[in-house]
Order: structure tokens, then C-alpha cells, then sequence
């Protein structure tokens, strides 16, 4: 059953097709020294910048300007993330910690009942399948281009300038592509499993806790992560939906620490790695259910 | 006419019961229902009413019928704005696709190095807009940056200052940005193509250029419209990135539609004109995606395996 769930993944179903004996030997050698090269070139493109980054973060302002900028520091300092860390970076920090769990969690579950409501009953319900209509419809939409309305909202409800006037029109946009992915999941749960849990006299709500729920986890963690990392990076609702230092998050910290301490491009770049580092070391963590997860729903 | 409910719910019930109990889950669907149009439907609807008011996004907002519009669309700056939205999306479109096709191939393939690549090449993939902006910015400075620390001339040019220029910066770092993504999914893709294929492909002698040629492409035709979907359409909201790596500049050479909304709005308080940028952007996005769908055929039920 899990083959079925988790097919987008394709983790380890089918043999290589890469593994297979060539026939025409120059052939393979061709195009895997084309591959070879080129995916050691993309590394380097990659690559070339993030390490500069991580040198640069670590220099003195001063033998910045002085040294090669892809040479290690000579004397290592941990001043540009002192200054970073005294500039509130712990404020900025917890912010983004509240804003990306109060929108992610209620958004992933109201859009996994929604789902589940969508999968069990839309081919009878007109109503819920125009909900699901609505949903698709707004995959399409740039949903950035409703930002003045959700302003003009924000300020009539008074919550202008408010970690919860991120937190809400954050839920409202990761809807669409939760329920796109959680119903696609939704939908391979065997019929014969709902048929007996009806015979067991379980309700719906507990057939949705007790069945799908554990079936469709591989699928609730895309979309957790997907929306995750698409939260804790934003930056245009805080941009437009907040003012003061106090409720600033973690991208909007950056890129006013930036404006104030542009010349200090060392203390600029320490703040970069600060602001990352959580998501890297989740990174490296869960890297295999991440990557499989950010694509599950899209492979499909 | 209590006495008269029951029936009725029971004669529904047992109309419905031939695919399980219904009625009793349409609740479940409410809240996300009522968050949405809340927050996404009554703002859509919102940016229309907005483009025929006048407004400073502070004071009242006053009907003011087409003015609005009439300005909008006799500014220069708007077709300038929908060229260089055109330009960023056609352009980003051609250099990430054959990059992420080709990343995807070579990373299909299970060799514990191209494992550990991937590792590697995925990271750009969790930084945020924002960061990938600011790090771009410092180390293009024709001043302070790597070329000028490097001493090496072709890269000491004033990267973000000539609109040429800016407009490829902001096509590479967009493609560094995101070719993590799209290869992952083709990755994943290619993964998923049967072997048999290939071995077939072998037996009537085609190497392995021909099977990629032959093989590997067609098979990924639905990943390409998926990937081309949400890159084109994800276009449409370089916002952050553009905003902290240009603000774009230099002049108006890298001001995108949803950048020029941005401006127009929240730094000149026109939210009017502003709001009629908007609407324009929302049905790019809608024609876009009619088009996109158009070319897959919508035909996503047809199976990929055929002939597998």
C-alpha cells in the first residue's frame, strides 16, 4: 500500500535505467563525460557562492577589503555574527518561529479535512465540488496580486502591524496547492478500506484520524514542508503588513540589516548564515524526507 | 414541521448510502473554505472594486469610475513593465528547463557521488529570496565584490547598474535559485520511467544519447508542462527577489508587473492605478495557465507508460 502512497517518490521501486550495459561503448563515454563535467561545473556554480559567503562571515571588516575574496580568513572572528545577534537577530528569530507554525499547522490541517471532504463526497456534493473548483482556480491566480485588498482587510480588522496579519492571509494562500496534493493522496486510499471502516461504525471524523491520517503522512509532510519553507522565507507580507522592528521576521530583518550596514558586507553575509542556518540544519537532518517530500506531489 | 425532518434525512441517507455516509463530511470543508475566500477570494474580487476608486491607502477610499484605469493604461511604464515580465519569463524559462532536464538525468542515476552532488546542489533551494538577493548583491559590486577582489576585469563590471546587464543577473540568479527545484522533480521523473523501455531501446542498438533523445524526453512531455507551469507561472512573483537585488533598476529596466503594482501603490500611494496593475497581472497569470493547459492537452488521465 505504501508503493502506491508514496509512488511519486520513487524511492528505489525501479532499477537505475543509467546502470544498464551500454552496447556502443564511445557512445556512454560521450555523454557521461559531458554529464561528468558538466554536473561538476554546476556544483561549482553552486557551490562558489555559498562558500564565499561562509568565509566572508567570518573575516574582519577591515581584511576584507585587503585579501583575496576567495581565500579562508587568515584570523578567523566571530565579530559580524556578535553584531548580528545584539542587533535583536533572537526577536526576528522568534517571530518567524510563530508566524511559520501558526500558519502552517491550522493551514495543513483545515486543508486536509477540506481534502478529505473534497475526495469522499464531491462526486456527490455539487457544493463541494465547486469548492474544489475554487481551490484549482486559485493555483492559477498570482495571489500576490491581491495584496492591496488584504491590506485594506488587515487595517479594518485592525491588525495592521501584527504577527497575525502575516499569519492569516498566509493560511488563506497556501491553501490551493495543499489541497491539489493532499487529495491527489487522498484519492489512492483503497476503497475497501473506507467500506470496512463503515462496517466497523466508525464515524467520518474518525475515519479521517484513524485511516487516512497515517496513510497520507508522507503527503501531509510535503505539503507541511513545502508551506514551511515558503512561509519562513516570505517577504512580501511582512514587507507590506507590518512597520515597526518589533514584529519584524526573519527576511525583513535581513534585508533592513542590509540597508543600515551595507559597506559591512562580512556582518551583511554573517547575518545571511544566521538566517539560514536553522533551515539548513533541519536540512541536514531530514534530508532525504525533505527533498522526497518537496517533490511528491509534484512528480506525480 | 419538525415531525417531517426525519424522513427526508432519511430518505437522503439511504439515497446516498451506496458510496458511504455523505452530507455528515461537507462541514469539514468549511473552514478552509471561509479562510480562503476571506483572504483570497474577497481580496480577488477587492483588487477589481479598488481599480475603479481612488485611494492613498490611507485616507477614504473614493469612487472615481475609470480614472484609475486611464491612467494605468496610458502610462508608458506599463507595456515597458509587461516586456520586461515577458522577457524574465521567457528567458528564465529557456535557460532553466534544458539545465534542470539535464541535472535531473544525472542525478537519476543511483551513484553514491551523485548522491552526495545532490546534497550540495539542493541548498539554494532553502535560502530565502531575500538572502540570495542580498549575497548576489555584494558579491557582484564592481567595488567591493569578488571581481574586484579577484582583480579580474570582465567581472568588475557594474553588474546591476546597466539594464542589460541587471536583466541577465536577475535570469541567472533566478535559474540558480530554482533549477534545485525543477530538477528535483525531474529527477523524481526520470526515476520513474521503466526500465523495459530502455532495455528494448538496447536491444534494437541505440545508445545512450539516442535512448535520452528517444526515451527520456518523451516520457517526461507531462513533467516538462508541470515544471513550465509553475516556472512560468511562479514568474509572476519574482517579487522579493527583484525587489532586494534591483528594486528594478537601473531606471526601470528589470520592473517587473507585480514590482511596478508594488511601487506604484505602496511607495507612490496610488493604490488605484495600482489595484488595475493587479487585475492586469491576474489575468496574465489566468491566460497563462488557460494556454499551459491548452498545450498539455489536459489530457493528464491519458497514461505516460503507453507502450511500456
Amino acid at each position: 500500500m505504501t508503493t502506491t502512497l508514496t509512488r511519486g517518490t520513487g524511492h528505489g521501486t525501479q532499477p537505475d535505467p543509467g546502470a544498464l550495459k551500454p552496447t556502443r561503448h564511445w557512445h556512454l563515454k560521450d555523454l557521461n563525460w559531458f554529464g561528468g563535467s558538466f554536473g561538476w561545473l554546476w556544483l561549482v556554480i553552486v557551490m562558489l557562492p555559498i562558500y564565499w559567503i561562509v568565509i566572508t562571515s567570518f573575516k574582519a571588516q577591515s581584511s576584507y577589503f585587503a585579501s583575496n575574496p576567495l581565500a579562508p580568513p587568515t584570523t578567523p572572528t566571530l565579530d559580524n555574527y556578535r553584531l548580528v545577534v545584539e542587533s535583536e537577530f533572537a526577536r526576528y528569530f522568534l517571530n518567524s518561529v510563530v508566524v511559520t507554525l501558526g500558519a502552517v499547522v491550522p493551514a495543513v490541517l483545515i486543508s486536509f479535512t477540506a481534502s478529505y471532504a473534497i475526495v469522499r463526497a464531491g462526486h456527490r456534493s455539487r457544493f463541494l465540488r465547486s469548492v474544489n473548483a475554487l481551490f484549482l482556480m486559485g493555483l492559477a491566480i498570482p495571489l500576490q496580486a491581491t495584496i492591496i485588498p488584504v491590506y485594506l482587510i488587515i487595517i479594518r480588522l485592525q491588525m495592521y502591524d501584527t504577527l497575525l496579519a502575516i499569519i492569516l492571509p498566509s493560511i488563506a494562500f497556501a491553501i490551493p496547492l495543499s489541497v491539489l496534493v493532499l487529495s491527489n493522496f487522498i484519492r489512492d486510499v483503497p476503497k475497501e478500506l473506507f467500506e470496512s471502516m463503515r462496517m466497523d461504525g466508525a464515524t467520518e471524523w474518525g475515519t479521517l484520524w484513524r485511516l487516512v491520517f497515517p496513510l497520507t503522512r508522507p503527503a501531509l509532510v510535503t505539503v507541511t514542508i513545502y508551506n514551511g519553507l515558503g512561509i519562513w522565507n516570505g517577504f512580501l507580507l511582512p514587507l507590506i503588513l507590518t512597520q515597526s522592528p518589533e514584529q519584524r521576521t526573519l527576511p525583513l530583518a535581513l534585508w533592513t540589516f542590509q540597508g543600515q550596514y551595507s559597506v559591512n558586507v562580512p556582518a551583511v553575509l554573517a547575518s545571511v548564515v544566521l538566517t539560514t542556518l536553522p533551515i539548513l540544519i533541519l536540512y541536514a537532518i531530514g534530508r532525504r524526507q525533505l527533498l522526497s517530500g518537496l517533490t511528491a506531489g509534484f512528480s506525480k | 414541521m419538525t415531525t417531517l425532518a426525519p424522513p427526508v434525512a432519511r430518505v437522503r441517507k439511504s439515497a446516498s448510502s451506496s458510496g458511504g455516509r455523505s452530507g455528515s463530511v461537507t462541514w469539514m470543508a468549511l473552514p478552509a473554505l471561509l479562510m480562503f475566500i476571506a483572504f483570497g477570494v474577497v481580496p480577488l474580487v477587492g483588487v477589481l472594486a479598488l481599480s475603479f476608486t481612488t485611494w492613498d491607502g490611507i485616507g477614504t477610499i473614493k469612487p472615481s469610475g475609470l480614472t484609475s484605469w486611464k491612467a494605468t493604461l496610458s502610462d508608458p511604464g506599463l507595456p515597458h513593465a509587461l516586456w520586461v515580465t515577458f522577457l524574465i519569463m521567457a528567458l528564465s524559462w529557456a535557460v532553466q528547463t534544458p539545465l534542470s532536464i539535464l541535472i535531473g538525468v544525472f542525478l537519476a542515476a543511483r551513484k553514491r557521488y551523485r548522491g552526495f552532488l545532490a546534497v550540495l546542489y539542493f541548498i539554494p533551494l532553502l535560502l530565502s529570496s531575500a538572502a540570495i538577493s542580498i549575497t548576489y548583491k555584494a558579491l557582484l559590486d564592481p567595488n567591493f565584490g569578488l571581481g574586484a577582489g579577484l582583480g579580474i576585469p570582465l567581472l568588475t563590471q557594474d553588474w546591476l547598474g546597466r539594464g542589460n546587464l541587471a536583466l541577465g543577473v536577475v535570469i541567472f540568479v533566478v535559474s540558480w535559485q530554482f533549477i534545485p527545484f525543477h530538477s528535483l522533480i525531474y529527477q523524481g521523473a526520470v526515476r520513474q520511467i521503466p526500465t523495459s523501455m530502455y532495455e528494448a531501446a538496447q536491444i534494437d542498438g541505440a545508445g545512450r544519447f539516442r535512448s535520452f533523445i528517444s526515451i527520456t524526453l518523451p516520457q517526461l512531455k507531462y513533467t516538462i508542462i508541470t515544471s513550465s507551469t509553475l516556472m512560468v507561472v511562479g514568474s509572476l512573483t519574482f517579487f522579493d527577489l527583484i525587489y532586494v537585488l534591483t528594486a528594478g533598476g537601473p531606471g526601470d529596466a528589470t520592473r517587473v508587473l507585480a514590482l511596478d503594482m508594488y511601487i506604484t501603490g505602496f511607495q507612490a500611494s496610488l493604490m488605484g492605478p495600482a489595484s488595475a496593475i493587479a487585475v492586469i497581472l491576474v489575468l496574465v497569470g489566468l491566460a497563462l495557465a488557460l494556454v499551459l493547459r491548452r498545450i498539455g492537452g489536459g489530457s493528464n488521465s491519458q497514461s505516460q507508460l503507453e507502450g511500456a
